[in-house]
């Protein structure tokens, strides 16, 4: 790994451009200048340039995640921006938004300028969410209008639904001023109420309290209807059930401002990995049925879900070495997101690889209203190379945050990131390079 | 009286978290080797030094009254070093963690430890800390496998059989260990179980695992060869499961009455502590067709049995 400033001329060579927004692919070069792409083809160099090259490797945007913890402030033994922006380029990301459940949470103008200016000299764009609620209480709404100023991009209690509906009500009907998206956590509390895992055949054959379907489908029902009504954006998170799923199908026939995101461990794993108690798999919402998982990736298919966002949420050791009911919610998933989304869409379930990098780049900026035309000439560089038949045993050594709470260490992974350019440095995994 | 016998000492699984996918054999193996204890347990002097020189700790994170004391004589009676640690489950969440007091305890140089835990997987979890023998002795809603055994080894004192016997398990199915480690095993056996209890509290899922559901106590009786009642954990239940302890007693408690309705012995089970008047009636409890004591004394026998043949068979030098 290593993480070093682009030369004032750099080629990417001979590499499969694959290109999201105009939905071609052709073979060919880049060149990138002061850290601009200034020719794009077939092209012939002169003068000094560094040449990367891309033989068998393929060249597209820059990933975008619309859902990450970055933990700081208030956990940076957790998480830092900068340490989540080292993930986030291993993972092929330049551009990511942070979650607010920051501690103290980031529920002010100030709070969020603060990310915002922090963040400004890390290789990867990085974009705070702010607090629905304040202190995300689920009380009052936040300065929604003077935080977009700072620069949040939606907002979102996230890991706290809002539970009461007129809440939600308002919150939405006051996003119609800034034109930012809603992001709710969808779970109902109470009937979530002490859920450690999906409740199904598994949570009652290891005794562990289960966390019904239901109580996310009945949430994202209010939600989608609220939103309707009050004519508001409103995101759906880490959808994780089929039931959810009808819910969101139904109403995006006549309500084209729902959009929907999937985790890639909703999309990896069921239920029947929990059978030995990994607290890696323990999430918020919880990993589910097959047939859940199957509904999952259908719905990627005909355009249900959205798109994929990873939602890194960063534990340390001893938050996930514990009992079960001890263990906090969350695994981390940059690093580990091609790879997994790649093989389980791609190799097992038949969806082509520009359907997939969508999902990870413009979908994603369409949703957050982000610069999408990204292999223009003059655009400034936010690409990745990738390697989409890699296979690999994902590894401590694949790990980049600082935390390494994940559930795909000794998991057989198809694809992986080469090199990821962005604000004018360049991300190089050497493990993969070198093979 | 050290390892008599090497081929007893031949149990698939180093440890005992569970019974689930637990071999019939290794089953079997405990039941018949209880049988032997069971004979020791009657002799005047109730002490034979199978275990000498093997140490035990017995980690008790959860309040515990028969089980603690049935493990601690089952040690004695096999002349086991045991030493007992006691925490509530409260104290855990704030001082030292899990994973220090298992590594500490081990690091004294120990061969089993005996939990009893809160958490599901909370044993399974200890496995991953430490190198020692580990008996689940409960661990929160998910298993209690010597207690299944103990009951089994009753069952089969009292039929002479496992296979084809009909066991009822009736009550709260939901939070108990108990019921999900006898399904394991008695299926395993080839018995066959019905569950009976409050429609919220029997999970139904289980019909997965090839139980019969039923929410009908006479049905239930009717079907059943033996019933092992359940006590009715309040104290397990955040929130009112129940509505009130007359209508429980009228609809599943097991009650003469309702025993006489049907014209068979059906054999009484019960793990204890008893709500006399609620789950089951004290003059059922204490009447002729219980085995509830029997279960008791092959409490300590079953886990004589458990801890010989996971934990003997190591020669002076301590090398299994």
């Amino acid at each position: 790994m290593s993480i070093k400033k682009l030369n004032s001329r750099v080629a990417l060579q001979n590499g499969s451009l694959l290109d999201p927004c105009s939905g071609k692919i052709y073979f060919g070069d880049i060149l990138i200048e002061d850290g601009r792409i200034s020719q794009i083809g077939k092209i012939s160099f002169e003068g000094e340039v560094e040449k990367i090259d891309c033989t068998g490797k393929v060249v597209t945007h820059g990933f975008c995640d619309l859902h990450v913890h970055f933990r700081e402030p208030g956990r940076e033994d957790k998480e830092t921006l900068e340490t989540g922006t080292i993930a986030a380029l291993a993972g092929g990301f330049t551009r990511v938004c942070v979650m607010p459940n920051t501690n103290p949470p980031l529920d002010t103008p100030e709070a969020i300028s603060s990310v915002a200016k922090k963040a400004e000299n890390l290789p990867v764009y990085i974009h705070p969410i702010g607090a629905i609620t304040k202190n995300q209480s689920g009380d009052d709404i936040t300065e929604m209008g003077l935080m977009k100023r700072e620069g949040a991009v939606a907002f979102s209690d996230d890991g706290l639904p809002v539970q009461d509906g007129s809440m939600m009500r308002t919150a939405l009907e006051y996003s119609n001023l800034v034109q930012l998206p809603i992001i709710n956590h969808a779970e109902d509390e109470c009937l979530r109420s002490n859920g450690l895992m999906n409740d199904g055949v598994v949570s009652s054959q290891l005794g562990l309290d289960g966390n019904l379907d239901l109580a996310e489908s009945i949430m994202i029902h209010r939600d989608l209807e609220l939103a309707s009504y009050t004519k508001a954006r409103l995101h759906i998170p880490h959808v994780s059930s089929s039931k959810s799923l009808e819910h969101i199908r139904n109403v995006k026939l006549r309500n084209q401002k729902i959009t929907a995101e999937v985790t890639p461990h909703h999309l990896y794993f069921n239920e029947e990995a929990l059978r030995d108690f990994n607290t890696n798999l323990k999430v918020a919402p919880p990993i589910r049925t097959e047939a859940d998982r199957m509904s999952l990736i259908n719905a990627v298919k005909d355009g249900t879900i959205d798109c994929i966002a990873t939602d890194h949420a960063p534990h340390t050791i001893e938050d996930k070495e514990t009992t079960f009911d001890l263990a906090s919610f969350g695994m981390i998933g940059l690093e580990s997101c091609f790879g997994a989304v790649n093989k389980v869409l791609i190799k097992e379930n038949g969806m082509s690889l520009l359907e997939v990098i969508k999902l990870l780049t413009t979908k994603p900026r369409t949703i957050m209203g982000f610069e999408n035309d990204l292999f223009k000439i003059g655009a400034e560089v936010e690409l990745t190379v990738l390697d989409p038949d890699l296979e690999y045993v994902f590894k401590k050594e694949n790990i980049k945050s600082r935390s390494i709470n994940s559930p795909y260490l000794g998991e057989t992974m198809i694809g992986k990131i080469n090199y990821t350019i962005s604000k004018n440095m360049v991300y190089k995994d050497v493990g993969s390079i070198n093979k | 009286m050290r390892n008599p016998n090497k081929e007893l000492n031949m149990l698939k699984n180093k440890h005992l978290l569970g019974l689930k996918e637990y071999p019939a054999k290794d089953l079997q193996t405990i039941i018949d080797t209880a049988y032997n204890f069971k004979t020791v347990l009657n002799r005047p002097i109730k002490k034979v030094p199978s275990l000498q020189g093997v140490t035990i700790v017995n980690l008790f994170f959860e309040n515990s009254t028969r089980t603690k004391i049935s493990f601690e004589l089952a040690q004695k009676r096999l002349s086991a070093d045991t030493v007992n640690f006691s925490a509530s489950s409260s104290s855990l969440k704030k001082g030292e963690s899990f994973k220090d007091t298992a590594q500490n305890i081990e690091a004294m140089k120990i061969d089993a430890v005996v939990m009893r835990h809160p958490t599901p997987g909370a044993a399974d979890h200890l496995t991953n800390f430490i190198d020692s023998v580990v008996i689940n002795a409960g661990d929160g809603t998910h298993e209690h496998p010597t207690q299944a055994i103990l009951d089994m080894m009753s069952l089969h004192e009292k039929f002479g059989k496992l296979k084809g016997l009909k066991v009822a398990i009736v009550g709260d199915i939901l939070h108990s260990r108990v019921a999900l480690s006898n399904i394991y095993g008695l299926i395993t056996m080839g018995a066959e179980v019905m569950l009976c209890g409050p429609s919220n509290l029997v999970p139904i899922h289980l019909k997965e695992l090839g139980v019969k559901i039923s929410y009908e106590i006479n049905e239930t009786l009717e079907w059943a060869d033996a019933v092992n009642v359940l006590r009715i954990q309040r104290e397990r239940m955040g929130k009112s499961l129940v509505p009130s302890i007359r209508e429980y007693r009228q609809m599943f408690g097991i009650t003469s009455k309702k025993l006489s309705v049907h014209k068979k012995e059906i054999v009484i089970m019960h793990p204890g502590p008893m709500n006399r008047g609620v789950e089951i009636d004290g003059d059922v409890a204490d009447g002729d067709q219980a085995i509830i004591l029997d279960q008791v004394l092959n409490g300590v026998a079953s886990r004589m049995s458990i801890l010989f043949l996971l934990c003997g068979g190591k020669n002076s030098d301590g090398e299994n």
